[in-house]
């Protein structure tokens, strides 16, 4: 008898553990996004967030997708010299 | 005496660059001027995606084999010339199928547990906004110096 209410307690713990990692996981997710994405409190809900993140993801992907056919556009136009040390000035300074 | 104070006076617009965001430039440039050398001027769509594989596989370099993402993203790259079409993959019921949009967005998410899928995510963010910020870097600058 004593066992079923300890393992009954365990099973709560370690439920109550799985559900406090994912609350800290889904913080860390929420700071990782930009803050114009979280408007309002600081308590979104998971739902909400997890929205977000995709959206923000496909920006992300349309981003790279834009910038790569402007860098492809520049490739051609640009002399190659000036523009690579103008690059590796603007990076490393 | 305060050591806050040295890393805070910063005259230079461009905030120096982490160890790790040189590594994703250096590689991503690389990258860039084999594309430029490889590919003929005429083929500019050709070149643009040949541009867009180079960031996605400079970015996953980058992250190292410890991720899951980034391996999934090098697999998918690595496949891309056998295999034309890729069958979906059934997410299994252990998985869950919790945040599906999510998963089909973050590489290799269709098979990790809810856990894993939102530490993955996060880093995938991590590391996709700053290969996206190294690219309009590169291109403000060189736009700066067209003709």
């Amino acid at each position: 008898m004593s066992s079923r209410r300890a393992r009954s307690r365990q099973s709560m713990s370690s439920s109550r553990i799985a559900d406090e990692q994912i609350n800290d996981l889904v913080c860390k997710l929420q700071a990782v996004l930009p803050e114009s994405r979280i408007r309002g409190a600081d308590r979104v809900s998971a739902a909400r967030l997890l929205q977000e993140t995709c959206n923000y993801i496909r920006s992300l992907h349309r981003d790279v997708d834009d910038l790569s056919e402007r860098l492809s556009e520049l490739l051609n136009n640009t002399e190659a010299s000036s523009a690579q040390a103008a690059i590796i000035r603007s990076l490393l300074m | 005496m305060d050591s806050k104070s040295s890393a805070c006076s910063s005259p230079n617009p461009n905030p120096t660059l982490g160890p790790s965001k040189l590594m994703l430039a250096f590689r991503f440039l690389r990258a860039l001027s084999l594309v430029r050398r490889t590919t003929p001027a005429s083929s500019r769509t050709c070149r643009g995606r040949r541009i867009e594989r180079a960031a996605y596989a400079s970015m996953a370099y980058s992250a190292g084999a410890s991720r899951a993402w980034s391996r999934a993203v090098l697999r998918r790259l690595h496949h891309r010339a056998r295999r034309r079409a890729v069958a979906p993959r059934r997410l299994s019921t252990t998985a869950g199928n919790r945040a599906e949009a999510l998963r089909r967005l973050v590489p290799g998410g269709a098979g990790m547990d809810y856990c894993t899928l939102l530490e993955e995510t996060a880093d995938y963010i991590k590391c996709l906004s700053m290969q996206v910020e190294l690219m309009q870097g590169i291109v403000d600058s060189a736009s700066s110096y067209g003709p």
